[in-house]
């Protein structure tokens, strides 16, 4: 485990740990006089998946938002997929993000349209010229990956809390992302249900070989699916490791997420 | 001394005290700066509107689907509205004129007073009252519940799916429906005319025709597209830029509502003007 020393590698293809897909540097954003990133520091790897804990309002939630370019960063060195993002405006940011998967607390489903209209509204703006018998089984396919074969013509009311996470996952897996992200996958959901979600996580980084970010408070979830575990603490990344390096860590404020 | 891990009450608390500061924050701004702030951001949401209008990919399903929503769907409330409007409009009329013995300009005095003005800006008022509320209210609560933020990362541009197709839809069902209740209000005006007297259609409507001029239908259907991309824009601006939380939804749709309507009324005397200016 290392504590403030986050390895900076923007440029680097990493012979161990492999390609780095997002890499930021003193990444600082305020939000009037709360500075929510201070100095942000990691790297992701290709197939890696990496847990981010932190306290509420430690900018969590800021710091994966600022990598789909939802929020803007004040100062810093943002790199994804070898783009930099500062640079990226309108139809190049919109092609990166379609190289982005974004799974949303809420899993933010369109609630006016049906399930098959939900999977359906990304891939028919993407690839517009898609003929109607590819679209239909690129769609089953989705649902069929995240178990929610029966539900195609439902309204996303009508689904559970976990199948509303399965298929806010099936919406942005349809457009077959390199990076993942994951903003609290697990909360709300009860342990089986939550369990289910990690395994899907799993799932989903072994099948589609995909790079995640994993935000998340439930330490189970972190257990199963980190590869990797950063900690944030007053807007900068005070610690990372495994989970085993973190669990066993002798710092108290480290442990009591453990607890 | 490290500090201690927030349990989910305390987090929250913590989340509610950086709202409260930065409300407080927004608060102490001074009240003639956040009008201008406002102003301003409403100038460059309809720029944007008018950069991205012309701007593919076109909605053209999105669009038909609001022009459906937006337009058919209003029919009854508007024909309603339309119809209760000239029977009422009639029969408060007819002892007046019945007083200067111009009982029989009654028809001719209703459709000018219909067409020109009450139809449309009554109409205007039911639509924003009707969709501006809805408008605000549905891109608000997309907004509370990240939709437009999906939206955004999965490549669609939201202001173009969302703002465009509505604003565009408003924009061209209004005058359609200021038409139909214009159209309905001369149905009640002849329906009141015959509560109290016997005139036929044939009658009743030549007497209107004769007593409308093009300058009288003209400039009043061409108030009502400003009409209508008023009410479009206000309500998806509203909507758009709201705060996020539930409170936000029922302020966007209720400032929609408001700021629709007295843009509606602004909008009607600028027209009334232009229009006295060119008819002089």
């Amino acid at each position: 485990m290392s504590t403030n020393a986050i390895p900076m590698a923007l440029e680097r293809d990493d012979k161990q740990n492999g390609l780095v897909v997002v890499a930021m540097e003193h990444l600082k954003k305020s939000f009037g006089n709360n500075h929510v990133l201070q100095d942000i520091n990691l790297v992701v790897h290709k197939g890696e998946n990496l847990v981010v804990l932190g306290k509420s309002g430690t900018g969590k939630s800021v710091l994966i938002k600022c990598i789909v370019g939802l929020i803007e960063l004040d100062e810093g060195k943002l790199v994804i997929l070898e783009q930099d993002m500062s640079a990226l405006k309108g139809n190049d940011l919109i092609e990166l993000r379609k190289k982005i998967g974004f799974l949303f607390q809420s899993g933010a489903l369109y609630d006016s349209m049906t399930v098959r209209e939900n999977l359906e509204f990304p891939l028919r703006r993407q690839l517009r010229s898609l003929p109607k018998a590819k679209l239909d089984s690129l769609v089953e396919e989705a649902l069929h990956n995240v178990g929610l074969d029966t539900s195609i013509d439902i309204m996303p009311a009508e689904l559970s809390g976990g199948m509303r996470k399965r298929l806010g996952l099936a919406r942005t897996l349809i457009l077959k992302p390199e990076i993942m992200l994951y903003d609290e996958p697990t909360t709300g959901l009860d342990p089986i249900t939550s369990k289910e979600i990690s395994s899907l996580i799993l799932e989903v980084q072994k099948i589609y070989n995909t790079s995640s970010i994993i935000i998340t408070h439930d330490m189970e979830c972190a257990r199963r699916t980190a590869n990797r575990i950063i900690v944030i603490k007053d807007g900068v990344c005070a610690a990372e490791g495994s989970y085993d390096d973190l669990a066993h860590s002798k710092d108290p404020w480290i442990q009591s997420f453990f607890e | 001394m490290e500090e201690p891990i927030l349990n989910q009450s305390q987090a929250e608390r913590h989340d509610a005290k950086i709202i409260s500061e930065v409300v407080s924050e927004t608060i102490s701004t001074s009240v003639i700066d956040k009008f201008f702030l406002e102003v301003a951001s409403f100038s460059i949401f309809t720029l944007r509107f008018f950069k991205d209008v012309f701007r593919p990919p076109y909605e053209l399903n999105e669009l038909a689907k609001q022009a459906f929503l937006i337009g058919y769907k209003s029919l009854p409330l508007v024909g309603i509205t339309g119809f209760i409007i000239g029977l009422v409009l009639t029969i408060q009329s007819r002892p007046t004129l019945a007083n200067f013995g111009a009982e029989s300009w009654l028809p001719a005095m209703v459709a000018v007073s219909i067409i020109r003005e009450i139809g449309p800006v009554i109409t205007a008022l039911i639509f924003a009252g009707k969709v501006g509320s809805g408008i605000g209210a549905e891109l608000a609560s997309m907004n509370v519940t990240e939709q437009i933020d999906a939206m955004q990362v999965s490549g669609t541009n939201p202001f173009n799916y969302l703002v465009v197709t509505r604003v565009l839809s408003t924009t061209l069902m209004l005058p359609l429906l200021v038409v139909y209740a214009d159209v309905i209000g001369l149905f009640g005006s002849f329906v009141g005319v015959n509560l109290s007297g016997d005139v036929t259609v044939y009658l009743f409507f030549s007497q209107i025709f004769q007593s409308l001029e093009f300058q009288d239908v003209f400039p009043a259907i061409i108030k009502t597209f400003f009409f209508g991309f008023a009410v479009g824009l206000v309500g998806c601006y509203q909507g758009y830029n709201s705060n996020k939380g539930t409170e936000g939804v029922g302020k966007a749709a209720n400032s929609a509502v408001v700021f629709a309507s007295l843009m509606v009324f602004i909008i009607d005397v600028i027209a009334v003007q232009i229009t006295n200016l060119l008819q002089n």
